[in-house]
This record gives C-alpha cells, structure tokens and sequence, in this order.
C-alpha cells in the first residue's frame, strides 16, 4: 500500500533511506509508526512517498489502508536514520532488499536516477511471489534506461519466473556475479526483516568486510508477553532520555524509580488522580499499577506513579 | 429526589475492596472503549468555543444596538464558559491524554482562567481531588474564605458568610487566582511568601496579558464603541463566574455532603478514597444539553471518582454508580438545580451563625463515629 503526503513548510526534506515516524490518528488515538520514505530526494513538489506492507493485526497499516481518506492530516517527525549515502556516492553499489524493506532502497535508486548517476548498482530484491514483489514494473523501467543498474529477483515461496529462488545465501551472493571479497569498491546496503538483515551481517562480518555494510531493520515493536502477574523484567533498563540517566527496572513506579535517580519529576497525589507526574514514554512497555494492565511499546502519555517498567522504558524526563 | 442522608454507613474493609473493585471495573469499561467519538466530541466543543468567541467579538462593532450587544455578551460568556469547564477543567484533569495529541494534553493546555494551568493542577486536581472534603486538607472546602461545614471552627468573621459566597460568586476566577497563593495560610504564618514567587510571576503574566485583552486591546478593535466593548466583556465574565460558582457551590456544599478528618486518611486505600469522593459531593439533574453547559459538573459524583475519564460519559455511567451506591448502601445526593442551589445557600447562611452546632454535631458524631455530615445544621425534611 502506497501513500503520497504533502508536508507543510516545517518539513525540512530528507535523504535517501531515510525514515520519519508517521503519527496517524486511529479511533482518537494518535498512534506513531516509523515508515522509510520511497520517494527521490530530489522530487519537484516535495511531496514523500511511503509504502507500507498491511499487517492484519496491526493498528496503523490497516487504517491506512482500509480507512484512510485523501485530504486527511497526520504528524511527520523530520527524517531521520544514517541507512544513506555518503556525499561522493559510491562507484559501486550492492542493494538486498525484502518485501517491504525495499522502500528506502527505492528511494536511493530513485535519487541517483535523478542526479544521473552513472555508478554500478546491483539490486538483489527479495519477495515471497511475484505479486509481493514490490515497485516490480518501476524497476523493470529503469532497467531499460540505466545499463549500470541490475535488478535480480528472487522469490522465496515461488519456484518460476524469477532469476533465483529460496532465501538469501552465499550461493545466491555467487550466482549473481557479486563476489564480496573482490568487490572492494561496492558498498553494501540491506534491508528488510531482522532475520535477512543478520544473515547478510554474519556473511559480511565474516569475510572482515563489516565496516561496509549498511543495515536498516524493520523490526516491528513487540511487546513482551510474559504473563502480566509478574512483577519486573529481568535486566530490563529505564532510561530517563532528557537527563541522560539509566537506572535498572525495579518492580517500583517509575516516579520512585525516577526519584532513587537523583531526578526531580513533578508530583502530587501519588495515586493516579491528579496527572501531576504525567510525562511522555518515548518507548518501552510499562504495567499500570492499578488495573495490571501492560502496555504497547509506542508513545503515550503515561502517569508514573501508577507506572511500572515492564521492560526496557525511555521516558522523556 | 434526595436519597435518604443519615445515618451514611461506614463499611468494613472488606467491602471497601469490594467498592474498589467495582468501581474500578466500570471505569476500566468505559476507559477501554474510549475512541472517535470522544475525540470528534472535544474537538467540535473546541470548534464552537472558537466560533462562539469570533461571533461575539464580531457582534460588537454593532454593539450600539441594543439586542445586538446583549446577543453578543451571550456568546461571549458561553464561549468562556466552554473555555473553562467542559474544554479546560476537563482537559487539565488529563480526560484526552489518552489520545496522545498534544494540543489536548493536561500538560500543554493554558486555560483562560486567570489560574495558571499549573497552579490550577495543583491546587484542583492534586490537594481539591486527593483530599477532598477532608477538614484541614481540602481547600476547596470553603475556599478558606466561608464556612460551609460546621466543623470549621466558628468566628466572628463569619458572621459575613453570606456576603463572601457572593463576592465569590461575582469574582470566581479572580478568587480562583488568590486561591493559589494560600492568603490565609500566609497570614497564619504557615506559608512562606518565598513559596509564592512562582505563583506571583505566573498570575501577573496571565492576569495582565487578560487584563489587556478584554479591557484593552478588544475594546480598542471596536474604535468608537471602546466603552460599550469593555462592558459586554465584563459582563460576560461575571456572568460565567455567576453561573459556574452556582455550580460548583451545588456539587460541594448542600445538604447531605460529608466531610472527613485528617486521621480518617492515614493508610487510605483506594475503595476509601472511593467512599470518600461518593460521600463528598452531590449532582444535579438536567438534560445533555445541560450538562455541557455546566462542564457536566451536574455528574459531580461522578466525576470525582474518575477525574480522567471523558465528561460526556458520565450520564453513561450514572446509573452504574448508582446501583454500586445502591448495594453498598452509600447514599448518593443528587437533585435538581435549584433545590441544590437553595440548599446550599440555606446552608451558607445558617454557618454565619455559631448557633446549635455544637450539640447537632455532638449528637451526629456520636451516631456516625468519626464521619461528619454538614447537613445536621440545616435540617432536614
Ligand atoms: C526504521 C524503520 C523503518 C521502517 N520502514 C517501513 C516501511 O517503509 N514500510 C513498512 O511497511 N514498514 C516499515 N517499518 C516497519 C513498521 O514500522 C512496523 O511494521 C509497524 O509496526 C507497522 O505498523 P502496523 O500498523 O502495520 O502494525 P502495528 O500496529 O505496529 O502492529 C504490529 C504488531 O504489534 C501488535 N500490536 C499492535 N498494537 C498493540 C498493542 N497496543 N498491544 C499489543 N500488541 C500490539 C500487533 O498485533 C501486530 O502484531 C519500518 C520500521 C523501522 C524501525
Ligand atoms: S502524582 Fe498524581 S497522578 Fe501521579
């Protein structure tokens, strides 16, 4: 599912491979994804492009897709993330991408394209079947026109019409011509689940070529599903971001937490009344003290004497 | 209808739970389907609030017309109104956190009371929600300036009872403003005025940015017709003070409300705090229409048992609470308006006075242990 947005004047523009975290208001609750931009750096009308795979049991893709009308107002953080280029764009560009993981490395294809760039790009394009396969007809057309650019397909759950199937491997790496030891110029971009990510990690670490190798993960936040009766999360750290402060998670509220810290957060009631403690949770999973209840990892406004860590915790304090 | 008040019983702890529980299940209910309409809600209020105000300050250059300038004070005190109670005491008391959307943020929002936000969220939703109705604790009770329960200590100052409800009535934000300094506690020496510098910058900021507003720079917009602006916005403050201190009177001081002590509060849980809040103040019966233009304070109960939760759900709930009353025989005070109204003020009135509180209040404290009910020295029918 592909969205195009008009940013307002604050919009600084962006990079290629870059990302925002999209806030998309769904059923009074504004709700924060982080999406890559698809689009050229360069377009005219500085208009962004996202494209997002829908997950059924997601909160934000389905709205968008299902619900989400022309003219509607979300919130864009500027663009963020280091998946880009350097300044001298490399000579030789190797980019393994999957399913939806592709839409920074269309943005990087878009924009060289339209800086003319003349460099060798290899693309090694991942996607289940052929009808998952996205921007498939773009890249074709840009096949036509840059010579320097190669798109290889691979299907992971289709065996005909593609040029390798099955998941990425060092066989595949070969098969494509790309011989990573020998291919000291070419700078290696991935992208895609945690998975494809790390295999293509251990490969290049492997052959000691590490420090060339550009990752971009696009892990979905999960939350912890232990049963919520428990108390604490082993090992699980609270850090209070705008302090620079990190403490162990303790069964204890956040405010207590906060205090045991050396911080100064605002409170009164201490008892979830009076909303004095209020303050943002920029991630992290946190148990009401009250109802047990467990929340999501996004944002939110949380009150931290009736909070408890359960899990990693950032909090704007 | 008035539920019976006496004798108010007092439940073991065991039930105490029980009332927590209950009560934190219909909470938990609403809180979860909390959604779209209760986001569209808010926002077409602050959509006609901002309409309200335009229409009354545009009605002005015509304000030499006669129904054209009382057509505007309307608009204009109702857009205040709106401003205050169902827009900022709600918002400030955290209802629309939950969406996550800052402009709606108990912690963002600066109200056009005089009160700064901050000052307001300490005062109201720490010490007047935490402590409410508690003697000592609670400086809502009276607001330091009246006695509204004969356990506040009788004095010759009070003989002017009556006279300070209503310049309180008149003046209700700038009483709202002094509220935050603690004047009183100051004079009794149990305030630092060092403790006030924060308050003091605050207040004189908004007050003089309001001041300039609507007695300045709105009368000056309107050129020839600056005195007549600078009445009709005058006028539509006292009016909003009138009514919402008429109000806020109703929900705290009639017949029936309870009050508490210090020690009564030592390792409260949370089904006492519960029973505090049911026992502490009294609704007001009226149509939906009605509630919004009073902040929903008519569903008083209500709200200060889950001072988060969406207004518009209150009349939602209602009968929920009523039926949690109902099982652990809690009475819960509601009538309409005008009987809260009178009541209230039979009441103020008769506190003006040290008369037969001492032996009423034997007599009821021997009846209900350490609880108190103020209504022992306004009878009842
Ligand atoms: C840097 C970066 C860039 C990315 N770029 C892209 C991109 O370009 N395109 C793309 O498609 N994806 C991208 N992602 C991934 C995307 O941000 C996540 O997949 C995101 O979760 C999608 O939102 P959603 O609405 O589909 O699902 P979500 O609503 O986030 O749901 C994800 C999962 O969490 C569960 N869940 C949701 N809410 C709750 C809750 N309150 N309690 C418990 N469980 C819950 C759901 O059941 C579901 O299984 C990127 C991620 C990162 C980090
Ligand atoms: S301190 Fe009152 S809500 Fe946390």
């Amino acid at each position: 599912m592909t969205l195009v947005l008009r940013p307002n004047a604050n919009w600084r523009g962006f990079e290629a491979g870059q990302y925002v975290r999209l806030g998309v208001e769904v059923n009074g609750v504004r709700r924060h994804r982080c999406f890559s931009l698809a689009s050229s750096a360069h377009r005219k009308d500085r208009s962004i492009e996202i494209s997002a795979r829908v997950n059924p049991d997601g909160i934000v893709s389905p709205y968008l897709k299902h619900r989400a009308t022309t003219g509607e107002m979300y919130t864009v953080s500027p663009a963020q993330g280091e998946f880009t280029l350097p300044e001298r764009r490399p000579a030789h560009l190797l980019m393994i991408g999957s399913g939806s993981g592709v839409t920074p490395l269309m943005s990087i294809l878009r924009t060289l394209h339209d800086e003319h760039h003349s460099g060798r790009v290899t693309f090694l394009h991942y996607a289940r079947t052929e009808a998952d396969m996205l921007y498939r007809d773009e890249l074709e057309d840009m096949t036509r026109h840059r010579p320097h650019l190669t798109v290889v397909r691979a299907y992971t759950a289709q065996r005909t019409g593609g040029d390798l199937y099955g998941h990425l491997s060092e066989e595949h790496l070969a098969a494509v011509g790309v011989d990573v030891v020998d291919v000291a110029a070419a700078d290696a971009y991935v992208s895609g689940p945690p998975d494809l990510v790390e295999t293509v990690r251990g490969i290049w670490t492997a052959r000691g070529l590490a420090d060339r190798l550009h990752t971009e993960n696009f892990a979905a936040p999960v939350a912890p599903t232990a049963a919520p009766t428990t108390h604490s999360v082993p090992h699980a750290k609270v850090i209070f971001a705008r302090s620079g402060v990190s403490a162990p998670a303790a069964g204890v509220s956040l405010l207590e937490l906060a205090e045991a810290s050396g911080l100064r957060p605002p409170f009164g009631c201490r008892q979830g009344i009076c909303t004095t403690c209020t303050s943002r949770k920029l991630g992290g999973t946190v148990r009401h003290l009250l109802n047990g209840e467990v929340s999501h990892v996004e944002e939110e406004q949380i009150r931290l004497c009736v909070s408890a860590p359960y899990g990693d915790v950032t909090l704007d304090l | 209808m008035r539920t019976p008040i006496m004798p108010v019983p007092r439940l073991t702890s065991e039930q105490l739970d029980g009332l927590a529980r209950d009560l934190d299940a219909v909470r938990d209910a609403v809180m979860a389907d909390l959604g779209t309409p209760d986001a569209e809600y808010i926002r077409r209020l602050l959509r006609l609030q901002g309409r309200l105000e335009l229409a009354g300050r545009a009605l002005l250059y015509l304000g030499f017309l006669p129904p054209v300038w009382v057509a505007a004070v309307v608009c204009l005190a109702v857009s205040s109104l709106l401003n205050r109670e169902e827009i900022g005491h709600n918002v400030l008391h955290g209802q629309y956190d939950w969406m996550g959307d800052p402009a709606l943020s108990s912690q963002n929002v600066e109200w056009e009371g005089l009160a700064s936000s901050k000052d307001w969220r300490r005062s109201h939703n720490y010490v007047h929600h935490t402590f409410t109705n508690v003697l000592g604790k609670d400086r809502d009770i009276g607001y330091g300036i009246m006695r509204v329960s004969p356990e506040q200590k009788w004095h010759p100052y009070y003989l002017g009872n009556g006279l300070y409800a209503a310049l309180l009535m008149l003046l209700l934000d700038w009483g709202f403003a002094l509220h935050d300094l603690e004047v009183d506690r100051l004079l009794r020496r149990e305030r630092a005025w060092s403790e006030n510098r924060e308050i003091h910058r605050r207040l004189r900021r908004k007050i003089g940015v309001r001041v300039l507003r609507e007695y300045v720079l709105f009368p000056a917009l309107t050129g020839p017709f600056f005195f007549s602006t600078l009445a009709a916005n005058a006028c539509a403050k006292v009016l909003r003070d009138l009514w919402t201190s008429a109000l806020i009177f109703c929900g705290h001081f009639p017949a029936g409300v309870v009050t508490f002590t210090e020690e009564e509060l030592a390792d409260e849980g949370r089904g006492h705090w519960y029973y505090r809040q049911l026992l502490g103040t009294a609704n007001f019966d009226g149509g939906r229409l009605f509630q919004i233009m009073t902040g929903h304070l008519g569903h008083q109960i209500e709200h200060h048992l889950f001072p988060d939760m969406p207004s518009r759900r209150y009349p939602q709930i209602a009968p929920q609470v009523r039926a949690v009353c109902d099982k652990y025989g809690l009475p819960y005070n509601t009538g309409p308006l005008h009987r809260q109204f009178f009541s209230t003020w039979r009441s103020i009135l008769r506190l003006s006075l040290p008369s037969r509180v001492v032996t009423r209040r034997g007599a009821t404290s021997r009846r209900l242990g350490r609880l108190r009910v103020r209504t022992d020295t306004v009878g009842r029918r």
